[in-house]
């Protein structure tokens, strides 16, 4: 391969690496309000998202919003699966993550991280196997005029180089960027935001001063949820996906989130990104199956030694 | 052994003998096909449970990466039939080999961690081999049939054949299992469950006994897959490395009852044929259904019964049959007087030079010097926050010293192991007590006698003289989570004791007991130093230690502040500054 050919395939990684790890970007800000800031283990975060991808799916079929919208169609059924993702994840909260988490948690072997993993587990294989039977094994993508445009951005260096920015990808990167920024505001701006945090960071110390934190842990579940489905939403009009496809991204969030630090919400955006990076810069090297291993090698090398994140502090008690 | 022990064991077997008769039995009867297929993959599935119970059901180290086990065996003997045409009769036993190897290779780095993130960690193993077998264009390996000598390659006609091998594998596996469970290695493995710190300080070297364990489990899972590829035939990444491989390993052996040979048979014998059945029945209209059955069958166990069938029957039962307190057999060999060490009045046994500790800008603890002879009592007293806790954790090798030496009896410490220096004759317990809560107290005794013991009959008889020592005899059988505060005290120098440890380490053993409950435990700790043992003891009330201790070394903000005779130290203006405060003073002057 020539230099210059080399450069160019980098540039278009990159490129790739930066607008698909926004979009996990803002699928790691979801999973880091449930497991890094309230400690609450949710296998099925993965599943979630593939809920999203399927409701941004059915609403751009079903409800008439090309004729609405247009080419924003997809976009606004990507905004629109939060909503309904938020409600289900309010549901499953209150019927089951509740009985393992918070007090009831507390009570339980290893704060009830073992029994949230294994009850999520559960929660996940009814949903992908239940998807299977809803939505069928056939994988589908949703149709967007923009995913199949780009701008190209060169002749550089003489001719030799040229990139492609992908349109759809780029818009579904913006909304991502928007959302992220809302949401970072809204944790640390709104009185709502500050409850969840406290609420979160020392449950008793929370219900003293007036919070409910049963209902305030619901929210930020659903929040959680919602943010994330938003985030397969928008991916859905890129890729194809199918009901398994959870399992996949849920280790690309972990990792994400483990990244960035745990309880940092803007941390974690960062650990996506850099995850997004990964993956699509790993390609210049292996080859394209070998994608998705290369994620769980990073991620095993990102728990085995620095578990705390790129950033955070080793504390240690005996 | 003891008595009750050994018919424990008898009856285990003879259930094991029976389960085996009739299951094989019932495969004798079958008719159909597909029910001796079933009946073939209800024992594989038991396997796989019984190889995550091995591990994490012990331990406690929950495993979402079993299938990485499992599908390495199905490759191995499918990849070598096609290969090098090598039998499975060969192939099974070489894929638990592998399956064992691979355990140990994952187990080294993955032991690092805890608790969720080590089950996140091991669910990334059996993905990333998943793609690299598609990498490899493993997509669907068929087993070519063998047309000249079919049983030498397990196609035989009569597939009961098949659910016979499949349940002489399980019968292997359940006495394995029953082995590990009634042997030092399963009671090492529950004391790590129960609390691995604690473990280490009595002299558990944990992470030898954890590698063993993910070694024999993941050995046992290679031989299921193996076997399963032989059975189906076919082996496709997504069957043997997918999630539903390790959650089916996962979820038989909660369903049933972790910690129990019982639980993942339980497990296997009730929810595959039900989601066999179903599939077969409904899997056209319903596709995915088993991982619904499975996925529902956990999220039930967890919220209605998190311990699992087994032990929710047995627990039900137990309420309504009398409960029958067994009592502890005494061992003819139990030596209730321990050998005396002996006494070398006066030659140091612990040096402590200049061992400073810091906690990114706390320092703890800053060049703390001081020697125990043999035969003393030893108290170290200091307000809250004055590293007394501390200064114990870098004596048992909790944590490393920034600087200084740690000598027991002469020998440098400082980057031992916890449980090398527990062997090397130092023994502890904590402030905050750490039983191991399920262990019976007889077995967390026991754990402690290991250190010294050479055999199983000898660390029964150190730990029945420990117990009673310290007076906990009776209470032999009780499940240590529902002792009262003293008696959990008592259990802790026991455990301790049973290791004959030359120093003991008291960690504020006279906290939260009532006035007579404190003299005892004083005339107790009294004793032992007659008895030629060195303790060292870290305690709030001051009252009392000066009755108890001959000398006293005062810690404050880490630093030793003075130490000597208790008369001296109760007069000493610094002490009473840092430590009694002004209505000491006022109160003695």
């Amino acid at each position: 391969m020539s230099a210059p050919q080399f450069i160019e395939n980098f540039l278009q990684a990159l490129c790739a690496g930066l607008l698909t790890g926004i979009l996990y970007g803002l699928m790691c800000v979801g999973l880091s309000i449930i497991f890094g800031v309230m400690r609450v283990i949710n296998f099925a975060h993965g599943d979630f998202m593939m809920l999203g991808m399927y409701a941004a799916f059915y609403a751009f079929g079903a409800l008439g919003l090309q004729a609405l919208f247009g080419a924003a169609a997809p976009y606004v059924a990507a905004l629109l699966a939060g909503p309904l993702i938020f409600v289900a994840g309010l549901l499953v909260h209150k019927f089951l993550v509740s009985k393992v988490t918070g007090m009831r948690g507390s009570a339980l072997a290893a704060e009830g991280h073992y029994a949230q993993l294994i009850l999520t587990l559960g929660v996940a294989l009814i949903i992908q196997n239940g998807g299977l039977y809803l939505f069928g094994s056939t994988p589908v993508s949703i149709p967007t005029p923009l995913a199949s445009n780009a701008w190209e951005i060169g002749p550089l260096h003489g001719d030799a180089i040229t990139v492609f920015v992908n349109q759809g990808q780029t818009v579904s990167a913006l909304i991502a960027l928007a959302v992220v920024a809302a949401f970072v505001l809204f944790m640390n701006k709104s009185a709502l935001g500050k409850r969840l945090r406290a609420a979160a960071d020392n449950p008793a110390a929370a219900t003293y001063m007036g919070v409910d934190v049963g209902k305030t842990h619901q929210l930020a579940f659903g929040l959680g949820v919602g943010i994330t489905a938003i985030g397969g939403g928008l991916l859905a009009s890129g890729t194809s996906f199918q009901p398994y496809v959870g399992l996949e991204y849920v280790i690309v969030m972990y990792a994400g989130v483990v990244l960035g630090g745990l309880g940092s919400v803007a941390g974690a955006f960062f650990g996506g990104l850099t995850i997004g990076l990964v993956q699509q810069l790993s390609t210049l090297f292996l080859p394209n199956q070998l994608q998705n291993t290369a994620i769980f090698v990073v991620f095993l090398g990102i728990i085995l030694l620095r578990p705390n994140g790129l950033f955070g502090r080793v504390l240690r008690r005996t | 052994m003891s008595v009750d022990a050994r018919a424990g064991l008898r009856r285990q077997l003879t259930l094991i003998a029976l389960f085996a008769a009739a299951y094989a039995l019932l495969t004798a009867l079958s008719t159909h096909s597909y029910y001796q297929l079933i009946l073939t993959v209800v024992p594989i599935w038991a396997v796989m449970g019984l190889a995550w119970n091995l591990l994490s059901g012990y331990s406690g180290f929950v495993s979402f990466g079993h299938a990485a086990f499992f599908g390495l065996g199905a490759y191995f003997v499918a990849l070598a039939q096609i290969h090098w045409g090598l039998s499975p009769w060969i192939g099974i036993p070489c894929a638990g080999i592998i399956g064992g190897i691979a355990g140990l290779v994952v187990g080294i780095p993955t032991f690092r961690l805890r608790g969720h993130y080590f089950a996140l960690a091991m669910l990334a193993y059996p993905l990333a081999l998943l793609y690299v077998f598609e990498w490899l264009g493993y997509q669907e390996l068929a087993l070519p049939m063998q047309r000249e000598a079919p049983a030498a390659f397990m196609q035989f006609a009569d597939h009961r054949l098949h659910a016979w091998l499949a349940l002489a594998l399980l019968i292997a596996a359940m006495l394995l299992t029953l082995w590990v469970e009634r042997s030092r290695f399963g009671v090492a493995l529950v004391a790590i469950r129960e609390d691995e710190a604690a473990a280490e300080a009595a002299g558990i070297r944990t992470i030898a006994w954890k590698l063993k364990a993910i070694t024999l489990s993941g050995a046992m899972a290679g031989v299921a897959g193996g076997f399963y590829a032989v059975v189906l035939l076919v082996v496709t990444p997504p069957a043997v490395f997918g999630m539903l491989v390790s959650a089916q390993a996962l979820i038989v052996a909660m369903f049933g009852g972790v910690g129990t040979v019982w639980g993942p048979v339980i497990g296997a014998v009730t929810l595959v044929p039900l989601s066999e059945v179903l599939h077969a029945q409904l899997g056209d209209v319903i596709p995915g259904i088993q991982g619904v059955v499975y996925g529902v069958a956990i999220v039930a166990v967890i919220l209605l019964a998190p311990e699992g069938v087994f032990w929710k029957v047995r627990d039900m039962r137990a309420r309504r049959g009398p409960r029958i307190p067994a009592p502890a057999a005494a061992p003819a060999a139990a030596n209730a007087n321990p050998p005396k060490t002996l006494l070398l009045d006066g030659d140091v046994i612990l040096t402590v030079e200049n061992v400073s500790k810091a906690f990114g800008g706390l320092q703890a603890v800053r060049s703390v010097s001081l020697e125990v002879k043999r035969g003393d009592i030893l108290g170290i007293i200091g307000p809250n926050g004055a590293g007394k806790t501390t200064l114990f954790n870098l004596l048992n090798g909790f944590i490393s010293p920034d600087q200084g030496r740690v000598l027991l009896e002469g020998k440098d410490v400082v980057g031992c192991a916890p449980y090398e220096i527990c062997r090397l004759g130092m023994g502890r317990t904590f402030q905050v007590v750490r039983p191991f809560r399920r262990m019976s107290v007889h077995d967390n005794v026991i754990v402690g006698a290991y250190v010294s013991a050479a055999s199983a009959g000898q660390a029964e008889a150190q730990a029945h003289a420990a117990l009673a020592r310290v007076g906990l005899l009776e209470d032999a059988c009780r499940p240590a989570g529902e002792l009262s505060n003293k008696q959990l005290r008592l259990l802790e120098i026991a455990r301790a004791l049973a290791g004959e440890p030359k120093i003991m380490l008291l960690d504020e053993t006279l906290a939260g007991l009532g006035a007579g409950e404190v003299e005892e435990v004083i005339a107790l700790v009294r004793q032992l130093a007659e008895e030629g043992r060195t303790i060292v003891i870290i305690e709030h009330t001051m009252q009392a230690m000066v009755r108890l201790v001959q000398r006293f070394v005062v810690l404050n903000e880490g630093a030793v502040l003075t130490q000597g005779q208790p008369a001296d130290i109760t007069r000493n203006d610094a002490v009473i500054d840092a430590y009694l405060g002004r209505k000491w003073r006022a109160a003695n002057a």
